[in-house]
C-alpha cells in the first residue's frame, strides 16, 4: 500500500493520560501503532524513534502484551536546547490479545524507528477452513 | 542549560525539563514559514553548532533528502508504512506519505561542514555556523 501523493501531517506525540500514570518519574509516550492480522499471525508495529533494539522490553503475560521502549538520552548529553517542537521520553503501550499465541515463536525486528513485533497464533487458534460439501 | 548524565533516569527528567522550559519560544521568531510542520525539530546549541534533531519513524535513509543553502535548511522526503496485502487492519495509526519542511536558522551556516546523521529514526543535524556568523572577541587598545 503506498499513498505517497498526501502529505504528512505533524501530529504532537501522545502522552500517557494520568488514568495509566505510572511509578517512574518523567514523560511517557503512548506510541502510535498498527495491528494486523494475517492468518498465521498477529503483526504489532509501532513508532519508537530513538530507541534502539536493546532497549526494547517485550512481555506477554495472561493475554496482556505491553512494549516497552527506553530512550537514551546520553546523545543529548552537553547539548543546550534552545528551540523545541517535541519532547523526548520512554514509550509504553499495553494491549490485550484476544487470538491465543504462541508465545514461544514471538519474533521482533527493529527498523528505523519502528518495531515490528509478530506474534504467531497457536496452532488450535489458527481458523480451519470448512469446505461445504 | 547543559543537560548533565548522572544516572540515565534523572537524565532523561532533566532533558524533559529543560525541552519543555524551550517549548514555544519564538527562537525561530517569524523566520520558519513552516513552524509546526512535520517533521518536529528540536534545536540545539552545541558550542558554536546549531543541532537540529527530527523525529522521523518509519522513514529510510534512501527516502530521506537534506538541503543547506545560506541560513536555511530543507528536510524533505517520504514516509512510508507497508502492511501484507492479505493482512486485516485491526488498527492504523501511522501516518504515511510525503514531507517537505524548509527552516531559516537565525545564522549563516557553513553547508560544506554540515553532517547528517540518521539512526533508530532520528536524523541529527550538526550545523556549524559560518567563519562571518561566528562572534569576533574585540581587543581594547
Amino acid at each position: 500500500m503506498s499513498m505517497v501523493t498526501q502529505e504528512v501531517a505533524a501530529r504532537a506525540k501522545r502522552e500517557l493520560d494520568p488514568a495509566e500514570e505510572r511509578t517512574e518519574a518523567g514523560t511517557f509516550f503512548s506510541p502510535y501503532t498498527d495491528i494486523h492480522e494475517t492468518e498465521q499471525a498477529v503483526v504489532v508495529s509501532m513508532e519508537m524513534p530513538g530507541v534502539d533494539k536493546a532497549s526494547i522490553d517485550i512481555r506477554l503475560d495472561k493475554g496482556v502484551l505491553t512494549i516497552k521502549g527506553t530512550v537514551d538520552p546520553a546523545r543529548y548529553e552537553q547539548l543546550k536546547p534552545i528551540y523545541s517542537e517535541y519532547n523526548v521520553g520512554n514509550y509504553v503501550r499495553t494491549f490485550s490479545v484476544s487470538t491465543k499465541i504462541d508465545a514461544a515463536r514471538i519474533s521482533a525486528t527493529v527498523a528505523d524507528g519502528v518495531l515490528t513485533v509478530e506474534l504467531p497464533k497457536a496452532a488450535e487458534a489458527i481458523a480451519k477452513r470448512i469446505s461445504v460439501r | 542549560m547543559v543537560i548533565r548524565m548522572r544516572d540515565p533516569f534523572a537524565a532523561l527528567l532533566g532533558l524533559q525539563r529543560a525541552m519543555e522550559g524551550v517549548m514555544g519560544t519564538d527562537w525561530f521568531a517569524n523566520r520558519t514559514s513552516g513552524a509546526g510542520a512535520f517533521p518536529l525539530v528540536n534545536v540545539f546549541n552545541d558550542g558554536e553548532d546549531f543541532v537540529l534533531v527530527a523525529e522521523l519513524p518509519g522513514v529510510k535513509k534512501e527516502d530521506l533528502d537534506i538541503q543547506v543553502h545560506g541560513d536555511t535548511v530543507r528536510i524533505q522526503g517520504k514516509k512510508t508504512v507497508a502492511h501484507e496485502a492479505d493482512a486485516s487492519v485491526h488498527r492504523r495509526e501511522r501516518a504515511a506519505g510525503q514531507f517537505d519542511r524548509t527552516l531559516t536558522l537565525p545564522a549563516e551556516l557553513d553547508a560544506a561542514k554540515v553532517s547528517a546523521e540518521y539512526r533508530d529514526g532520528v536524523l541529527t543535524l550538526r550545523l556549524p555556523r559560518a567563519e562571518s556568523a561566528k562572534p569576533r572577541t574585540v581587543s581594547i587598545n
